[in-house]
């Protein structure tokens, strides 16, 4: 995947492999947000080009169309469907036809069954699937939606902010659920939490006002006087 | 979810009531004089008015301040059949020209007037008129993603602008006067007490038919779907939805669901005029919903019959009161019962907030 030059976002350049998990870091305002709104179609960059696999440019459609190649996108607020059970949100969210005409008809089948129950156990929700998923607390919700991300089965996930104002138990869990994510899946996490990024152990890229200013571990980003300087010298 | 039993008690309670009244008016009850039945007839298709804007409202978010001009379309379409019926016993004895139309000197039946005499045609183009026009307008309006209050407006131009249509002489449907003296319906006398109580069967028939499309609709995955772009529409689009085409889906059979209720509505009122178009009427549609309870679907049946028993009431007691009473009513209920009627029996029952969020902003 590249970008190069927004005006938002100020020729940004970052390259992903499949299967890679990477931590997108940055102050408030770097654009890291953008850049993701930019991936799943939400905004349109007045240049550059969003490569998806081999030559998809991204650029060219609209977030349905992102959604149905394989990219799915977690919400910096948990963002579920409040109304629905949690049962129903991961049903909603499985991989498959998505037109009225199909969902009209549609009976759920023992394969859809198996697989939401398969997410209920790998998102620690089996014993809330009959709740309604506005009555979830708040790390529930972030889950649930990630677990929702994972029904749509995407090659690539966009993580925003999943920790935040998560407990300290919570983030740990989430940090595995990740990982536990990445080995099937290629996954960038957006965060501001340094913690949390050097648990998760992955290459880290970090913004500043929309473009890249360092790359690297964690370790070697935290050391670069740059970064130091934008996160500490303001 | 929605919850069932709702729908099925109001479905007896409207299938009961109207057989009661009909048999009772045949077997010549005096408290249940022919005017009672129709009186009834007309509520019911009120009922179908605001299933249907509960239907786009309720479950798909789009308040709709322009469904009364569905209503009325249905309505002209069924009125342009029973104009076609009286045929030479007008009063200037024309086979083929309506009344107003050989006063005003034409000669000749405009072309969009054929077919109307065929009643199959007539049931068909009260279906058609309206969905079609529902289809291409929310095509147009949810395709440039235009919704909340934006949409509302719109809607609001939509039936305004049919308003002053509609009043024109020269559109060919009446100007102000309308479609009005009705003879027949099918070879049967629409003066008739017989025809009268039949007319409302099948009103009780079809609305109770339209109860079940609804359910349906709405407690199938598509349901869900629809409901999930109500209230986190950006979600279901990352999820690769398109909201545009469930809203369309929803938007248009809701058009035809009013569609029916008009041409159920004019032969038991005996006139469809323009004023059928005004703005207020399909706000007032919009106050039934709220009051009986906004997606509920019994609700909505609840509230249309309920509010239009005490305009019945209020119109014939205190005239000048009426339109206080009904705004009144309106800032009452969004104040002290977001949930309608309904959510008072919900309450009861102890049952949280399950079926709506509770009085979720009108531009969610």
């Amino acid at each position: 995947m590249s970008f190069d030059g927004f005006r938002a976002l100020n020729a940004l350049s970052l390259v992903l492999e499949p299967g890679e998990m990477r931590a997108v870091i940055g102050p408030n305002g770097a654009g890291k947000t953008t850049m993701v709104d930019v991936i799943t179609g939400k905004t349109r960059p007045d240049t550059g080009r969003v490569v998806f696999g081999k030559d998809t440019d991204l650029t060219k459609l609209d977030e349905p169309a992102i959604a149905a190649l394989g990219i799915g996108r977690k919400f910096q607020k948990p963002t579920v469907f409040e109304p629905h059970t949690v049962w129903d949100n991961l049903l909603l969210a499985l991989a498959g036809d998505r037109t009225p005409r199909f969902t009209l008809w549609a009976r759920q089948t023992t394969e859809e069954q198996d697989r939401i129950e398969a997410i209920l156990t790998t998102i620690r929700l089996s014993d809330h699937r009959d709740r309604r998923a506005g009555d979830l607390s708040h790390g529930q919700k972030q889950w649930l939606e990630i677990g929702m991300l994972l029904a749509q089965e995407p090659q690539l996930l966009l993580v925003d902010e999943p920790v935040a104002g998560m407990t300290d138990a919570e983030t740990h869990e989430t940090a595995d659920l990740l990982r536990e994510i990445n080995r099937t899946r290629s996954v960038v996490v957006v965060e501001h939490d340094m913690d949390f990024v050097r648990a998760l152990g992955v290459k880290v890229t970090v913004l500043h006002e929309g473009s890249v200013l360092s790359e690297g571990s964690i370790d070697h980003v935290s050391a670069d006087p740059r970064v130091v300087e934008v996160y500490l010298g303001r | 979810m929605t919850r069932d039993r709702p729908t099925w008690i109001t479905l007896v309670l409207v299938l009961a009531i109207a057989a009661l009244l009909g048999v009772a008016n045949l077997a010549g009850n005096p408290y249940v004089p022919t005017y009672i039945v129709s009186l009834a007839g007309k509520y019911l298709t009120y009922a179908m008015l605001a299933l249907a804007v509960d239907l786009v409202w309720g479950f798909a978010g789009i308040l709709s301040l322009g469904h009364a001009a569905f209503f009325a379309l249905g309505g002209y379409a069924m009125g342009m059949y029973l104009m076609r019926e009286i045929g030479p016993r007008g009063v200037y004895a024309n086979p083929l020209l309506p009344d107003f139309m050989v006063f005003l000197n034409w000669k000749t039946l405009p072309w969009y007037w054929h077919g109307f005499g065929f009643f199959p045609f007539a049931v068909l183009m009260a279906m058609l008129v309206p969905g079609l026009l529902a289809l291409v307008f929310g095509w147009l309006a949810f395709r440039s993603r235009v919704s909340g209050v934006y949409l509302s407006i719109i809607t609001q131009a939509l039936t305004f602008a049919l308003l002053l249509a509609f009043f024109r002489n020269d559109m060919g449907f009446g100007g102000n006067n309308g479609l009005t003296d009705f003879k027949d319906i099918l070879g049967a006398d629409l003066h008739a007490d017989t025809t009268r109580v039949a007319l409302l069967w099948i009103t009780a028939i079809l609305l109770c038919a339209q109860l079940l499309v609804c359910r349906f609709l709405v407690r199938s995955r598509y349901g869900k779907v629809l409901i999930a772009v109500r209230d986190t529409e950006s979600r279901t689009r990352f999820l690769g939805y398109r909201p545009e085409t469930y809203k369309l889906v929803a938007w248009t059979i809701s058009a035809i669901m009013a569609g029916i209720g008009g041409a159920l509505y004019v032969p038991q009122v005996g006139i469809i005029n323009p004023s059928e178009f005004a703005p207020a009427n399909s706000i007032e549609a919009v106050i039934w919903v709220a009051v009986g309870g906004r997606a509920t679907m019994a609700g909505a049946v609840l509230g249309a019959v309920l509010v239009n028993l005490g305009k019945t009431w209020l119109t014939g007691a205190l005239p000048e009161v009426w339109l206080f009473a009904l705004g009144a009513l309106f800032i009452v209920v969004t104040l002290f019962l977001p949930r309608g009627i309904m959510g008072l029996f919900a309450r009861r029952r102890g049952k949280p907030a399950a079926a709506v969020s509770a009085a979720k902003e009108i531009t969610g």
